[in-house]
């Protein structure tokens, strides 16, 4: 048995148990911000799609991955939203070590 | 696979509980029809092509072809009562050889006219005719384009037949199909190219529109959005690509009450090549008759035993109350 079954997927909408004000408003939170507004359905699930990527998370990507084919994104607008993802992590890395680099500077002769 | 082997693993879905018993908590078992507004009438499972999700099987291979007498039969029965649509499907419909004779003898009725056509079989002879009689009986022309992109609609239905479904199409707008101010109808069907649901039929027809118009310069009507239904040749997909339980799964979370409401098999009764009589086109490839009483064959045929029949039910049928729900003529919820 794995931690992460796809199964346990279906639990999500039980998280409301044990701290149902919360989760309650949690979910209608959620609901807003993913379905249409000014950026439409498709565009907002390519964007959760690339933060579930970025941020590791199998139940997200499982979720978002079969939204976007059921919007009719094509695997080459997804594995593009991917490296849009990948960029952004590496650029937040390398833009850290300025901190790194700031540091250095101060303290060596 | 035959119809009896497709119920048998249709009745081994582990841990996901059978349809009945999701309609029975919702106290709307059993379904119930609410009269007889769209007669379907399958004309046979000849067809030129082999799509990989096809719930008929159809293909070149197969020979079940409606006879003339049935087809009188449907006549008299359509002359008889205020059905409002007729719905003439298959396999390739123009395969028929009655289907000429039948859509001018329909035409006089005035009824509502749809013809399911894969559209590549217009490019050929003796078929291009279709294209006129079609026009001249303002015949509403239903299409299979599971995708805008031809990659993956190639997938499902074979390489080329994308590129012939968007030049019969032209030729088609050339007689003024699906173009603004006429009244020649052409709606075509998206249904998914893999194992998941379809996503909002009001945004796919957008991105339908936008591709097909800038990039292959065709136009259309309207988008029908269809989920898959786990029969047929989509059925053999499910298990040997190791989706079918996960599928089945997907299809029940999806459970939407409001489509049990509309379900199309309430106000439609599917007619087979033989002449038998089904709630839907999917029941008939399990041949899986209508029950309860009501005649099981169009010769038999008695409306007020079929108008309120109960529907036949199996866990296929999920497919057709998941999500927006899905029918024929597309999703049946709003919000879709």
């Amino acid at each position: 048995m794995s931690y992460y079954e796809p199964k346990d997927l279906a639990d999500f909408p039980n998280i409301t148990e044990w701290a149902q004000k919360e989760g309650n408003k949690f979910f209608e939170y959620y609901g807003a911000a993913t379905s249409a507004g000014k950026l439409t359905e498709r565009e907002k699930s390519l964007i959760a799609l690339t933060v579930a990527i970025t941020q590791n998370c199998p139940y997200c990507i499982d979720a978002y991955t079969t939204k976007c084919m059921s919007l009719g994104i094509s695997s080459e607008e997804m594995m593009e939203a991917a490296h849009t993802g990948a960029a952004m992590m590496a650029g937040v890395t390398l833009a850290h070590s300025t901190q790194m680099r700031k540091i250095i500077k101060k303290k060596e002769m | 696979m035959d119809a009896r082997n497709q119920l048998r693993i249709l009745g081994q879905i582990g841990n996901i509980p059978y349809l009945a018993k999701k309609i029975r908590e919702i106290n709307m078992f059993p379904i119930r029809a609410k009269g007889i507004d769209i007669l379907q009438i399958n004309l046979g499972y000849l067809c030129n092509l082999s799509c990989r999700h096809c719930h008929v099987d159809a293909g070149p291979h197969r020979t079940e072809i409606m006879s003339k007498p049935v087809l009188d039969k449907c006549l008299e029965i359509l002359s008889s009562f205020p059905i409002s649509t007729i719905d003439i499907t298959g396999g390739s419909p123009e395969m028929n050889p009655h289907l000429e004779w039948f859509i001018g003898d329909a035409a006089r009725l005035n009824r509502r006219l749809i013809v399911r056509s894969n559209l590549t079989l217009l490019l050929e002879e003796p078929y291009r005719r279709f294209m006129d009689v079609f026009a001249q009986n303002k015949v509403e022309i239903v299409t299979s384009l599971p995708d805008y992109l031809e990659t993956k609609s190639d997938r499902q239905r074979g390489t080329g037949t994308f590129a012939k479904v968007v030049e019969a199409m032209r030729e088609l707008n050339l007689r003024g199909y699906g173009m603004k101010g006429s009244d020649l109808i052409i709606d075509i069907v998206h249904n998914p190219v893999g194992a998941y649901l379809p996503g909002s039929q009001a945004a796919l027809e957008h991105e339908y529109r936008e591709r097909l118009v800038f990039e292959q310069g065709v136009h259309f009507n309207q988008l029908f959005c269809l989920t898959n239904l786990p029969v047929g040749r989509y059925l053999d997909y499910l298990i040997e690509s190791g989706n079918f339980e996960e599928y089945l799964s997907a299809l029940c979370h999806s459970f939407n009450p409001a489509a049990v409401k509309n379900i199309m098999c309430r106000t439609m009764l599917s007619v087979g090549w033989n002449g038998s009589l089904y709630d839907c086109d999917f029941n008939q490839m399990l041949d899986l008759t209508v029950n309860s009483g009501a005649p099981a064959g169009i010769m038999d045929f008695d409306m007020d035993k079929l108008k309120n029949r109960e529907i036949v039910i199996n866990n296929h049928c999920y497919g057709c109350v998941a999500g927006c729900g899905s029918s024929c003529q597309g999703a049946t919820t709003a919000g879709n």
